[in-house]
């Protein structure tokens, strides 16, 4: 620091002091200013530059390296089944007795019409001889599963607030093969809880499931954006 | 172009702040703050129960032989929570400390996890076709040897198919030594025959008395069926015209509880029964008809009492007023449920039958016994209903020759003297044991003059071990057959802790067996088919579940249904009160071992168990640091004596008797006789896991056994000690 602080004093004119003995004043004013011209314009590219980099980084690659992509064990087709069964989603994704939501089925469910190969799918095949033959439940990712610190009821919002599935989940009933899990890297959950655009626009209301969507619905439709406890039990 | 140190600098600042700008209109760190604080909220590394279907399923606990039910919560097959069951007929609802961590006895990582062998020292794992195979081969060599009667087996319990079970093993094999371990069960079963003429349980009406006289029980310490009792002692202390008063030396939870605590010299409480019996006669407080029509040798009582035992020459032995005693007597005899309990602390240690005698006879004296508030004579529960083990000669020799232990030839009315069994061992050459099954008991920890317990343990030449954890008996062991623990488990449980009718309970297995462990009723049934002759011919059942079924027969349904079964045909035994054993016996007090000023007596607390279980990790969790800090037990010690010894709160210090030493820490209470040292039980382990082995020191280390002169066991209910400030 003192260096620097000391060179100042002793070159004042802002011009490097060897050349100021050579050159004429003149033209040593036209360089600096020339050079101070170019410098300034280096300084604002470098700035661009860092700053178009920041945002690419920010806003494409750092979603990249967030999110890992993992397959689902095997495909699903929503639509197919939805045509076959009576009682709409809940046909699979049920009540219990106990008023618990029971979330994705369990093999056992499954087992009552593919304990053997229906048609010649090749992931029917997988889903009866990996899982079904060998009774061995299937780890399929969950793309609305919370952080375990959250709670959420159903039966409150299903039952006794008689919302529909496609509010929170959107039309996955509609879909014929399930979509690829990206997986945080850092908290282990699935992008859809802060939403497919890193920004977190949200165009549907499925779009984002954070904290405070859900306290903006709780606001709009209880008057109440709810306390803590609600939740984080 | 040329770049010098300023436009360098310029242009970095340029591009920080470029960066700075971008990354700010980025999500990034706004992402990644919120990542951050979501997995700090949920540490990767911390168990979380799987979501699922949650199911209730009912059973027995057989922690402690309180037999309470227990309603299991369950996450698809993981167990989440065990609570009391709701209606039940011991517990209703309620649960103890021990209960409640069962999860952590069934998912701990210090399980025995499948049968192990010792080898040079160190334990392996084998499979469970070849234990069974080395377990029956010995058993074939020693009965060609022709000495069954070699073998023996060591048990929490003798009720049950599964004692049933081995016993009939036993006996079929052609041996007499099943050793119960033993408790004040024992004491009350001795006290009754004697005193009724028949064998029987006892068993309180708790929830109808008005007044109780608690010679030294801790009701409030795990007395009993522990759950049971906090609700009766509740019902007490709530109700105006009911009263709890406890006669202790100390100020236990039981006595800071109740009405009024009468800090009696530790080991009199016999002669204070006996007091309190002379003042009800003297004063004419007694239900003469009923004395005269259902007692005899009633006259030689009233002789002596009188005589020996007035309330003066009581209160000097006892430390007792005088007046006081006169009070209780009053107050006991006018109450119109009044009844009269002893077995000091949690009860698991047999007293004197001089004591049990005398306080059974106050309950004769005021019409106690079999009567509403009172207690009763309750037969054991007749259920299961075998025919006779068969017997070849070598059986019927082998069964013929005299229990190891010498129980019931000296001492009659002893049907198993454990105590004996240790002395028996050391005190010859070769140990008498050649093979020893070791169910449901941890004497290597429990009983008194550990050292000499582990002495006559290394002498056996052989021990199976049906524990689930590397207890101290276990370490002990040469193999290991592990049974399924109390929530994986399918048994009867008859219940002896205090019901006055026979009830028994069925313990349900609430979850698969977690390990590769084997319920002991089958390795018996197993082991029986093995060896042939007239054992495997004992032994007509496929398993034992098929055994359990065929004996419960019609009670299976309401067993599987309620979880417990009363035997309401059951009649108390209604014999004649016979005072005459207790007027021959009324000088036997047992008195502490040695010579010192001190007397070192044990105390008992809900959060230490001291039966063959160890406390589980949440257990421990809850011993306050007055009793356990750090490694560092507390013995409590009046500040009155503790100035005589130089020694101030939190002090170290060195606790000598003639069985062993103990490095101790001092806590200062008012609530202690001086002249006494006060110790827990419960500490000390050195086996199970890293949350209990270490901490603190085992009282048994430094008490011996002192035989009761009328029936043989141990009942020493203390030691002299020395303290050292070190």
């Amino acid at each position: 620091m003192s260096t620097i602080d000391d060179k100042a004093t002793e070159v004042p004119e802002d011009a490097a002091g060897e050349s100021a003995e050579t050159v004429p004043p003149e033209q040593e004013k036209e360089e600096v200013a020339e050079k101070k011209e170019i410098n300034k314009g280096l300084v604002i590219f470098v700035f661009i530059a860092a700053f178009v980099a920041s945002l690419i980084v920010g806003w494409i690659l750092f979603p990249m390296v967030l999110y890992t992509q993992e397959n689902q064990p095997i495909d699903f087709n929503h639509a197919l089944h939805l045509e076959e069964v009576e009682n709409s989603c809940e046909s699979c994704h049920f009540f219990r007795e106990d008023g618990s939501y029971a979330g994705v089925p369990k093999l056992a469910q499954c087992v009552d019409c593919h304990d053997e190969v229906m048609g010649d799918d090749p992931d029917e095949l997988a889903f009866v001889e990996n899982y079904v033959q060998k009774n061995i439940e299937v780890p399929w990712l969950i793309y609305s599963q919370q952080s375990d610190c959250v709670f959420f009821s159903h039966a409150a919002h299903v039952k006794a607030a008689k919302m529909d599935c496609v509010s929170c989940h959107g039309d996955i009933g509609e879909s014929t093969s399930l979509k690829v899990y990206e997986k945080n890297i850092i908290t282990g959950i699935s992008r859809d809880i802060w939403g497919k655009n890193i920004g977190g626009i949200k165009l549907h209301s499925w779009d984002r499931m954070k904290m405070n969507d859900c306290a903006k619905c709780h606001k709009e439709e209880t008057g109440n954006q709810g306390a803590c406890f609600q939740c984080h039990k | 172009m040329k770049i010098d140190r300023r436009d360098f600098l310029s242009l970095g600042i340029g591009a920080a702040a470029g960066i700075g700008a971008g990354t700010a209109l980025s999500p990034l760190p706004w992402k990644l703050i919120d990542d951050s604080s979501i997995w700090s909220q949920n540490w990767p590394w911390t168990p979380v129960p799987p979501d699922g279907a949650v199911s209730f399923k009912n059973s027995v606990c057989t922690l402690c032989p309180g037999g309470c039910g227990i309603t299991v919560r369950k996450v698809e097959d993981r167990c989440i929570k065990i609570e009391g069951t709701k209606g039940n007929i011991v517990n209703n609802g309620g649960i103890c400390i021990l209960g409640l961590s069962g999860l952590q006895l069934l998912y701990g990582p210090t399980r025995v996890k499948a049968p192990m062998k010792k080898d040079g020292g160190r334990w392996k794992e084998i499979s469970w076709d070849s234990a069974i195979d080395e377990i029956v081969k010995r058993l074939k060599n020693i009965r060609k040897e022709g000495k069954p009667e070699s073998v023996a087996c060591v048990s929490g319990t003798d009720q049950g198919t599964v004692a049933q079970l081995i016993g009939r093993f036993l006996t079929a094999y052609g041996s007499p030594n099943y050793i119960r371990t033993s408790s004040i069960a024992d004491s009350y079963e001795i006290a009754l025959k004697k005193l009724h003429g028949q064998f029987s349980s006892i068993g309180f009406d708790f929830e109808n008395s008005d007044f109780v006289l608690s010679f030294g029980s801790g009701v409030a310490d795990g007395w009993g069926s522990p759950v049971r009792m906090f609700k009766a002692n509740s019902k007490w202390k709530d109700s105006k015209d009911k009263a709890l008063y406890q006669i202790e030396s100390r100020l236990s939870n039981t006595a800071a509880k109740a009405d009024k605590w009468i800090a009696i010299i530790p080991g009199t409480e016999a002669i204070l029964a006996m007091g309190i019996a002379n003042v009800i006669i003297q004063k004419s407080l007694y239900k003469k008809k009923l004395i005269e029509k259902y007692s005899k040798g009633f006259n030689n009582f009233k002789a002596l009492v009188l005589k020996e035992y007035s309330p003066e020459k009581v209160s000097k032995i006892t430390g007792v007023k005088k007046s006081e005693i006169i009070a209780i007597a009053k107050k006991f005899a006018g109450a119109s449920r009044p009844v009269a309990i002893c077995g000091s602390g949690q009860g698991r240690t047999p007293g004197s039958i001089f004591e049990f005698m005398a306080v059974h006879a106050l309950n004769a004296l005021i019409g106690s016994v079999n009567n509403i508030g009172g207690v009763f004579s309750v037969p054991e529960p007749d259920y299961i209903k075998w025919t006779e083990a068969e017997k070849d000669d070598v059986a019927a020799k082998g069964i013929k020759t005299d229990r190891i232990d010498g129980a019931g030839k000296k001492y009659p009315d002893t049907r198993y003297l454990i105590n004996r069994l240790i002395d028996s061992i050391n005190s010859t050459g070769d140990s008498p044991v050649e093979l020893l099954f070791v169910n449901g008991a941890n004497p290597c920890y429990t009983m008194p003059d550990t050292e000499n317990v582990i002495k006559a343990f290394k002498k056996i030449p052989y021990i199976v071990s049906f524990s689930s954890y590397f207890d101290e008996t276990t370490e002990m062991a040469d193999i290991i057959l592990p049974n399924h623990t109390n929530l994986e488990r399918l048994e009867d449980i008859p219940l002896a802790a205090g019901l006055i009718k026979p009830v028994v309970g069925l313990s349900m297995p609430v979850v698969e067996p977690e390990c590769n462990t084997r319920h002991i009723g089958d390795v018996f049934i197993q082991m029986a088919k093995l060896m042939d002759g007239n054992i495997k011919a004992s032994f007509p059942w496929n398993n034992y579940e098929e055994c359990l079924k065929k004996t419960l027969g019609d009670k299976w349904d309401k067993l599987a249904r309620d979880g417990y079964w009363v035997d309401e045909n059951s009649r108390a035994s209604r014999g004649i009160f016979d005072f005459t054993p207790l007027v021959k016996n009324n000088r036997n007090l047992v008195k502490p071992e040695g010579k010192s000023k001190l007397t070192l007596i044990p105390y008992d607390s809900m959060r230490l168990t001291v039966g063959y279980i160890g406390d589980p990790p949440f257990a421990m969790k809850t011993v306050e640091d007055t009793i356990l800090k750090g490694n560092d037990v507390f013995v409590e010690i009046n500040p009155k004596t503790a100035a005589d010894y130089n020694l101030s709160e939190g002090d170290k210090a060195r606790l000598t008797t003639s069985k062993g030493k103990a490095k101790v820490r001092v806590h200062l209470y008012d609530g202690i006789r001086p002249g006494i040292v006060a110790m827990p039980r419960g500490l000390g382990h050195t086996e199970f896991d890293e949350y209990l082995a270490g901490k603190g020191e085992n009282f048994n280390k430094l008490i011996g056994p002192v035989e009761d002169p009328v029936s043989g066991l141990d009942a020493a209910w203390g030691i002299q000690a020395e303290i050292t400030k070190t």
